[in-house]
């Protein structure tokens, strides 16, 4: 039990450093921000407290301390500085090693969180009271309340029956609340069953504490801050201790309502026992019916724009483990086979009415499967905030002056592509800082602005992404790779490329024109890395460049792994998927083009030269070519590159299924699909076929 | 695995191919399919014949006739793929094996199995765990495990 509430708090407090990293970065920008500060305060609140409670002293004991200084912020009396969020975000990561440290079991530097802690005493204002060293008993310092005024709050307290089990316990919280003020306590015994279904482990009591004292929602909320998500818990301010309406207070059945232990139904049956206050003012001929009418409109208005606004605090969001959705998208991806199979049945049938229930049944399968897919799409904006801080210390390391913008973060994407978009990312904008932007000096001497801007941008466009690096430096030397690539017997001296060709050099293994290796690159093992991160992921690699101006990088990324547009085409009896994503056209080849090309395999499309692969020969399919075959030409890393083959069918909605180990090995199959009829046809990887035949021709030249 | 590791009633699977009889532990087999489409993966051995859809899943088959040296099994209608779980390494993977016919279900004790000989049997002998005796007749019992090993499935060709 308690192994896993353990799993949990390392997962949230993960998940509440990278939020800490997030704010902290944002707060960078806006040190003014209220709401910023409060982020960063609340995120290490929890990771104190929490850890505190699973037995994480040392983190606990860390975070407090430097919550201590937030503490400061919070209430207005220290501003934020480049150094307190300098030390803040080393705490940060202190805090995540320390945290990493209890899955690994390695000893932790103490010396790194001391210097960190005594860095943060000195930025202390004078006259402070450093009460750093206190230990971790009081979990939720008091804050007043800055409006002052004594506030009377309404709190409903409804823990899960088994808070107990996870280590809290609710008389605590209660007396917590005492700290704050005057407290009225009703303990409510409803829910306790009868003693034969009881269960001692279990707590059936629930609260409700008036409290009255001059603490704000915040302090209140703290008090509850480890047990949000097992208990009900409601807060409402009563009074806010400024209005000064001798009215009484409300109705019995108003409080109740509130409360929510009478519904409004209930309380007008109640009351519709009694004769109802309208009728009676008639009756007695105070007011018109009308007036009556007016009144209750009014009423039923304002109750309805209250309900309204309940159920919107109601929907939020939930938390599914990822295998859930992985089984979801895998179980709507056979439905999308056996939806392509009733199809094809309906088509060959000819029944009107058969069809349209397949017409029907492809309607919903095509909204389950966008949705589906649509739940899996996050923002890539945790990424990009990730980014921020690599920019950060790898400029501060360098020496250069950098700004790190970006856009489109919430552009949505799969969560297992931004998984994997990652490490190139990582690779591509280390390149960008390393070899792109140059030191100051240089700038200011070819009279750029000395601060160089790395700018990340998404944008979606069709079925994929646009991910696009533009850094301000010095641009790719072309003469440069071009000498190398020649040095490194990758082109042939007198080949004249384009220079899209050239730049796509540097994605070579081992590629590298840095004359010297630092910490960050110039082993020439990056960009290599880049290009098959992004080839396992289906996408492709674009780079511009302008000498003095800067580069751009432009990866076209696919929306998702599992279900693609895709082309199939049919080769003899055999069937075959090629991605929609490259597919740029399709034209024919007669007999009478072959024989013109002279045996080359080259066609010409209104008049330009386009190199094709014959996939026949290329799967040894042994039968002889029909008069008129089809080219499917495609765009591979901005070349083009046909694939002849018998005939196109159409356009298909393809499941990616593996192939399992046994093929992992084959070039130039990416795995299968099942079609229609049940078959499973083999899904092409253009760009592998593509770079095998280059390889084998250059073997035969040689 | 020698014949020795027989030591309890096994039900086994028979099933031909060519004339002659085969059979497998049935604890190896998952089910038995009619013989449906094979596509043909590139680059790939002959005796890997290609891959079917099972359900949803694409499971690989390989022919045993080719395997074993004899002629590419044909179609007919007795001609079915013998679905088998094989231990490769750590893992265990789901393959398609083609039979020419698939026979009964026999239980056989350990006293009608014998060692299988070193020559005259024209196969490797480490994929024989034993001959077994039924109804005055040989037939081979087959280790699916050693069958196959990862070098030779995984095998590529140019």
């Amino acid at each position: 039990m308690i192994e896993a509430h353990i799993a949990t708090y390392r997962e949230e407090a993960n998940e509440l450093l990278t939020e800490l990293e997030t704010s902290l970065l944002e707060l960078e920008e806006t040190p003014e921000d209220a709401e910023l500060i409060g982020r960063v305060f609340r995120a290490m609140h929890t990771i104190k407290g929490s850890g505190a409670m699973f037995g994480f002293d040392e983190i606990a004991g860390f975070t407090h301390e430097v919550e201590t200084v937030f503490d400061l912020v919070r209430n207005g009396r220290m501003a934020v500085t480049k150094q307190l969020l300098n030390l803040t975000l080393q705490a940060r990561d202190q805090i995540k090693s320390l945290l990493d440290a209890s899955v690994s079991g390695i000893r932790i530097d103490r010396a790194a969180g001391d210097a960190i802690i005594a860095g943060l005493k000195q930025l202390l204002p004078e006259g402070e009271p450093v009460e750093i060293m206190r230990p971790v008993k009081d979990p939720s310092p008091v804050v007043p309340s800055p409006a002052g005024g004594r506030k009377t709050w309404r709190i409903r307290f409804k823990p899960v029956p088994e808070i107990l089990l996870s280590g809290t316990n609710p008389l605590a919280l209660i007396n917590e609340l005492r700290d704050l003020g005057t407290c009225q306590v009703i303990a409510h015994t409803d829910l306790i069953p009868h003693l034969s279904e009881m269960k001692p482990e279990h707590c059936y009591l629930y609260w409700d504490i008036v409290l009255t004292g001059i603490c704000g929602l915040d302090a209140i909320k703290d008090v509850f801050i480890f047990c949000e998500d097992d208990c009900e818990l409601r807060i409402d301010l009563i009074d806010d201790g400024l209005s000064e309406s001798d009215d009484g207070y409300k109705k019995l059945g108003d409080i109740l309502v509130e409360r929510g232990d009478l519904s409004q139904t209930e309380l007008q049956k109640i009351l519709s026992l009694q004769k109802r206050f309208g009728e009676l003012a008639v009756a007695v001929g105070a007011v018109t019916h009308d007036k009556i009418q007016s009144a209750l409109a009014e009423q039923q208005q304002v109750k309805v724009v209250r309900q309204e606004r309940s159920s919107q605090e109601a929907a939020t969001s939930i938390r599914v483990p990822a295998e859930k959705l992985d089984q979801l998208v895998n179980l709507v991806g056979e439905l999308v086979t056996v939806q392509a199979h009733l199809s094809q049945t309906a088509a060959i049938r000819n029944n009107a009415d058969f069809a349209s229930i397949a017409e029907e049944v492809e309607r919903l399968t095509e909204e389950l499967r966008d949705t589906a897919l649509n739940i899996r799409m996050l923002p890539i904006g945790s990424t990009f905030t990730k980014f921020k801080r690599l920019v950060r210390d790898l400029s501060q390391e360098l020496g250069k002056e950098i700004e790190m913008e970006t856009e489109g973060a919430e552009t949505e994407l799969d969560k297992t592509v931004i998984e994997r978009l990652n490490d190139p990312l990582v690779h591509l904008i280390r390149n960008s800082i390393d070899h792109g932007i140059e030191m100051p000096e240089v700038r200011r001497a070819a009279g750029k602005p000395t601060q160089g801007t790395v700018h990340l941008g998404a944008v979606h466009s069709g079925d994929s992404v646009l991910i696009t690096i533009r850094d301000d430096g010095a641009g790719l030397d072309r003469d440069r790779i071009r000498e190398k690539a020649i040095e490194r017997g990758l082109i042939s001296a007198n080949s004249e490329l384009p220079d899209r060709e050239i730049y796509t050099m540097i994605f070579a293994p081992g590629f590298s024109t840095a004359a010297r290796v630092t910490s960050v690159s110039g082993r020439g093992v990056g960009m290599d890395v880049v290009k098959k991160g992004i080839e396992a992921l289906r996408g492709s690699i674009e780079i511009t460049s302008a000498r003095g101006i800067g580069s751009t990088i432009t990866l076209r990324i696919p929306l998702t792994l599992a279900i693609i547009e895709s082309l199939l085409v049919r080769i003899d009896t055999s069937y075959f998927v090629l991605p929609l994503s490259h597919v740029e056209e399709c034209v024919e080849l007669t007999r009478e083009d072959i024989k013109n090309a002279h045996g080359r395999n080259l066609a010409n499309v209104r008049g330009a030269i386009v190199p094709y692969i014959l996939l026949r020969e290329q799967f040894g399919i042994e039968s002889n070519r029909p008069d008129i075959e089809q080219i499917v030409i495609t765009g591979i890393n901005g070349s083009k590159v046909g694939f002849v083959v018998d005939s196109v069918i159409g356009q298909h909605q393809t499941v990616i299924k593996t192939l399992g180990r046994v093929y992992r090995d084959v070039k130039g199959v990416s795995g299968a699909t099942i079609l229609g009829d049940g078959t499973v046809a083999l899904i092409l990887d253009m760009g592998v076929l593509c770079r095998a035949v280059e390889e084998r021709e250059h073997a035969l030249l040689l | 695995m020698s014949v020795t590791d027989i030591s309890e009633t096994v039900q086994y699977l028979t099933f031909k191919l060519a004339d002659e009889t085969f059979a497998l532990d049935v604890a190896k087999v998952r089910e038995i399919l009619e013989c449906s489409t094979i596509t043909k993966v590139p680059q790939t051995p002959d005796f890997m014949r290609g891959v079917i859809n099972l359900r949803g899943s694409v499971v690989p088959v390989i022919d045993l006739n080719l395997k074993f040296g004899m002629m590419a099994t044909g179609q007919t209608v007795n001609t079915c793929i013998i679905v088998v779980e094989v231990q490769l390494e750590d893992e265990i993977i789901v393959l398609g094996a083609l039979a020419d016919s698939v026979q009964e279900v026999i239980e056989m004790e350990p006293e009608q199995i014998e060692a299988a000989p070193h020559i005259g049997t024209r196969l490797n002998t480490d994929f024989i765990k034993g001959m077994g005796k039924h109804d005055g007749r040989f037939i081979m019992i087959l280790d699916i495990d050693k069958l196959f090993t990862s070098e030779e499935l995984e095998k590529v060709q140019g």
